[in-house]
């Protein structure tokens, strides 16, 4: 048995963008944000810094391929510098890149930056679908977008659990609900507007049964952490944040291709769970972990996470969702600074933007009181990239 | 002797009625008829419905005793790439097999038919696939937008088996100027009607059917069916008249329900003719275009094999009204539609991947493990079942004839699409595999968890920056 990344590495520098519609920022622009604020944060300098993982997905809407557009703009000394590409997993992929090398020894100190600029394709959403999966995928796919392909777990979700349109709706309107809140106190959040369940459950529908307020926001935003060994960190901080599990887990095919799967979970994120709560030594999930970020980039995501995850048992989402479970005030918040839905999704910050939350909400410095969740010991973030049937996720745990 | 050994149809699921049309371009000066056309969903076209015509043809039929498609149409997507080609990789035919176009007249269907039958006749005594389809592209407000309608036909010809026999065949060639195109032109153009109707339609199919008799000392009254094209209604009864036929003898022209499909007319009243026939029935058919082709044949025993084809009948029974004209339009991009920006991304087709993937993406071709069994779409070389994993134990496996059930789906007004919502989903194939497609010719309310498709083949994009027109399979709600 491997012994995990388990207290090997900490965090002790984060920054994070305000994610929006940034029509006046580029790409380049975002990056410098992100990175001063993690430097002013870590109280280094960049001689510090050993090496980066450099996080962005669609890299033919804003930098271009390859990791040098991080060490041009941010001027990095000759230092290695590496890009992680593995769809929302992206800016996790970064931060586990920069984690892995300061724990083999490698390194001191490393940076993970993530970085996107999605709002210069012209249109809503995500570009992609089908071109995104290779020659023959784009010719025998349905020509599908990420609502719809989310879309389809809702339906299935609906169907293995009995619920009606209705009732389906009205669950995953809640979820919705409960992040706009969250989003609505976030300085930083591109959505910042309460929504209420019955404004969900009338908004146009984008793929059936989802509507427009199921959607995550789409944005433009940066997100950076520096990480250095654990036995190190409190030269630089009292108040370090440790690494206590980093997973990640893909899709083997038999989702989409064999006739198993139920459709209305996601199982990368059910084993990904279980490997992330053995390394960190979890038993209990639903009691230990503090609160989450998870990726919640449509309602019904987020809802069959709570049960990948362990945070509800199967089927029962809708109870714990009913009860306010996952609320800012709930025994076990979810989406505390309002989500992939009220920040939106730029796919290479949005990992590094959850740990940004989790590092500030265990230090007990999330930007107002109300924000603020108490005490917090463990906190979880999770990326699922790609569609349900085929798919990457990461997942990360961080605590004091 | 040789014959026709199984037949097959195929006509869209929408129906456009004239009163529509008329609306539509009534200021035009059109007027108004009776009936309706058959037209074709946006993803389809003369290849699609060929395809979707001799699947229905070869149902029970192993596609391995085919040697060769010849497809007769007028409104062939391609002008070099060989069409039957694409049609016969759809269908899943062996490579070994001799493939043809007839194009360029209404009386191809027929020609091809003959040609076929003669191979049959040959020492290689091959079974031939005759497929005629139209799907032909008329200018809004003109007289054939109200008289053609899309549609195709399927004969299986070869030298046992036979449904119905051949007796014998008479031809005749004009170079008739009534309608033409010419290479780089987008829609026919039409000489008068009069003209058409006295000089050509009234005469031709007079003569050829004449010739047919005298040839063979035949008498009309001998025929329980006499199928020819009907063009022209009144002049339709008259030439039977001429000929000294019965009313009762004329087989439904389909005008007022599907409308003239061309060179898959005579072929297709053919099928819908022998739908209805009884052993010893003796059937005429003559084509009209450019002269035309007359062929006589005779009902044997067998033709009870030949019951549970959809045929014409039950596709005629099977539709759906498309009620607006703009739809129509649309759907023939005949009038440019707004997309929005993700409609403006373009798929440029690697030709050589296509080649090299044609029996997943064209044949709906994936592989079944041998050691555990479980089929899989896309062909795998590693077995999909966990439990199994074995590497380089495949066989072929084909998906398109196998039936299956929608796991679960969507309505999606986000994709780019001519006909929002983009309704696809999941299939669970009966027998075993799974993928996503896409869902055609049902609508979002109809369709749930559980509900039973078949895969259909059909017309995914046109790059027109590349001339390319892209085919691959969708599911589709089992056509009643």
């Amino acid at each position: 048995m491997a012994e995990g990344i388990r207290d090997k590495v900490a965090i002790i520098g984060m920054g994070c963008t305000k994610f929006g519609e940034l029509w006046d920022k580029s790409a380049e622009d975002l990056m410098v944000d992100s990175f001063k604020e993690c430097m002013e944060d870590a109280g280094i300098e960049k001689k510090d810094i050993g090496a980066a993982w450099f996080g962005v997905h669609f890299e033919e809407q804003s930098v271009g391929k390859g990791a040098t557009p991080l060490s041009l703009t941010l001027k990095l000394p000759f230092i290695p510098v590496t890009r992680t590409e593995n769809f929302c997993a992206t800016g996790t992929e970064a931060f586990r890149g920069a984690c892995y090398g300061v724990a083999s020894g490698a390194y001191d100190i490393a940076l993970a930056l993530g970085v996107e600029k999605l709002k210069d394709t012209g249109y809503g959403g995500l570009p992609g679908g089908p071109s995104l999966m290779g020659t023959k995928n784009a010719l025998i796919m349905p020509k599908l977008t990420a609502p719809g392909a989310f879309a389809m777990m809702a339906t299935r979700y609906f169907s293995v659990y009995g619920l009606n349109p209705e009732e389906g709706k009205s669950m995953l309107a809640k979820v919705s609900v409960k992040s706009h809140y969250n989003g609505a106190r976030n300085p930083k959040a591109h959505l910042r507007r309460e929504v209420t369940e019955e404004q969900i459950m009338k908004a146009p529908i984008i793929a059936w049964p989802l509507g427009l307020f199921d959607c995550c926001g789409v944005s433009d935003g940066s997100a950076a952490a520096i990480v250095t060994r654990a036995d190190m960190a409190k030269k630089f901080r009292p108040d370090p944040i440790h690494v206590k599990a980093l997973q990640i887990a893909l899709s083997s095919g038999e989702e989409l291709m064999y006739t198993k799967w139920d459709g209305a979970h996601v199982e990368t994120t059910s084993r990904g769970g279980k490997s992330a709560y053995e390394e960190a030594g979890v038993k209990n999930p639903r009691d230990e972990i503090s609160m989450a970020e998870v990726h919640d980039c449509f309602s019904i995501t987020e809802a069959v996470t709570m049960e990948d995850l362990q945070f509800s048992p199967r089927g029962k989402v809708k109870e714990d969702i009913e009860a306010g479970r996952f609320n800012i005030d709930g025994p076990q918040p979810v989406q505390p600074d309002g989500g992939l839905k009220c920040f939106g999704h730029p796919i290479g910050a949005s990992g590094l933007r959850m740990l940004y939350e989790m590092y500030k909400q265990l230090q007990g410095k999330a930007q107002s009181p109300e924000r603020q969740i108490k005490n917090p010991k463990l906190g979880l973030t999770h990326n699922l990239g790609g569609f349900p049937p085929m798919n990457i996720v990461s997942i990360a745990i961080i605590g004091l | 002797m040789v014959g026709i050994k199984s037949y097959g149809a195929y006509i869209p699921r929408y129906r456009m009625n004239h009163n529509t049309l008329f609306m539509a371009v009534a200021f035009l000066g059109s007027f108004p008829a009776p009936g309706e056309n058959a037209v074709a969903n946006h993803d389809e076209d003369t290849l699609t419905m060929a395809a979707a015509a001799g699947i229905d043809c070869l149902s029970d039929a192993k596609r391995e005793m085919v040697d060769g498609l010849y497809l007769a149409t007028t409104s062939q997507p391609y002008l070099v790439r060989q069409n039957s080609a694409v049609v016969a990789t759809a269908l899943d035919l062996q490579s070994n097999i001799r493939t043809a176009d007839f194009i360029g007249s209404t009386k191809s269907g027929t020609t091809a038919l003959l040609s076929a039958l003669d191979n049959a006749k040959g020492e290689t005594s091959s079974n031939i696939l005759v497929c005629a389809s139209d799907c032909r592209l008329s200018k809004p407000g003109s007289p054939q937008e109200a008289l053609y309608g899309d549609g195709a036909a399927a004969l299986l010809v070869g030298s046992d088996d036979l449904i119905a026999t051949f007796e014998g065949a008479y031809s005749v060639s004009y170079d008739f100027p009534d309608r033409w195109r010419a290479s780089g032109e987008k829609f026919e153009h039409a000489w008068e009607d009069r003209f058409i109707r006295d000089s050509g339609y009234g005469q031709f199919i007079a003569e050829v059917i004449s010739g047919l008799l005298k040839k063979y000392n035949l008498n009309i009254k001998d025929f329980a069916k006499i199928v020819y094209p009907g063009l022209y209604a009144r002049e339709h009864g008259a030439i039977a008249k001429r000929l000294g036929a019965e009313p009762g003898q004329l087989q439904d022209t389909l005008l007022t329900t599907v409308g003239d499909t061309g060179s898959a007319s005579p072929l297709m009243m053919l099928v819908a003719a022998l739908e209805d026939a009884k052993p010893g029935d003796k059937i005429l058919v003559a084509s009209f275009g450019d002269g035309g082709d007359a062929m006589s044949f005779q009902v044997t025993e067998k033709i009870k094999s030949a019951a549970g084809r959809r045929a014409v009948k039950q596709h005629i029974a099977s539709k759906k009204d498309l009620a607006s004209y703009e739809k129509y339009l649309a759907f023939r991009n005949l009038a440019p539609m707004d997309l929005g920006m993700r409609g403006e991304i373009s798929i440029k087709t690697p030709m050589s991947a296509l080649f090299r993937e044609r029996k997943v993406i064209l044949s709906l071709r994936g592989s079944r493990c041998k050691k555990c069994g479980t089929p899989q779409y896309p062909y795998q070389r590693v077995c999909v079942n966990p439990d199994c994993g074995a590497i380089d134990q495949m066989e072929d496996y084909r998906f398109s004839d196998k039936r299956g059930v929608i796991f679960t789906y969507t309505g999606d007004n986000l994709a780019a699409s001519i006909d929002p919502p983009s309704v696809y989903g999941v299939v669970d194939f009966e027998g075993g595999g799974r993928f996503w497609f896409d869902l055609t010719d049902c609508d979002l309310d109809s369709v749930k968890v559980g509900m039973p498709v078949e895969m259909t083949f059909r017309k995914r994009y046109v790059d027109e920056s590349s001339g390319v027109h892209g085919y691959s399979w969708k599911a589709a709600p089992i056509r009643a």
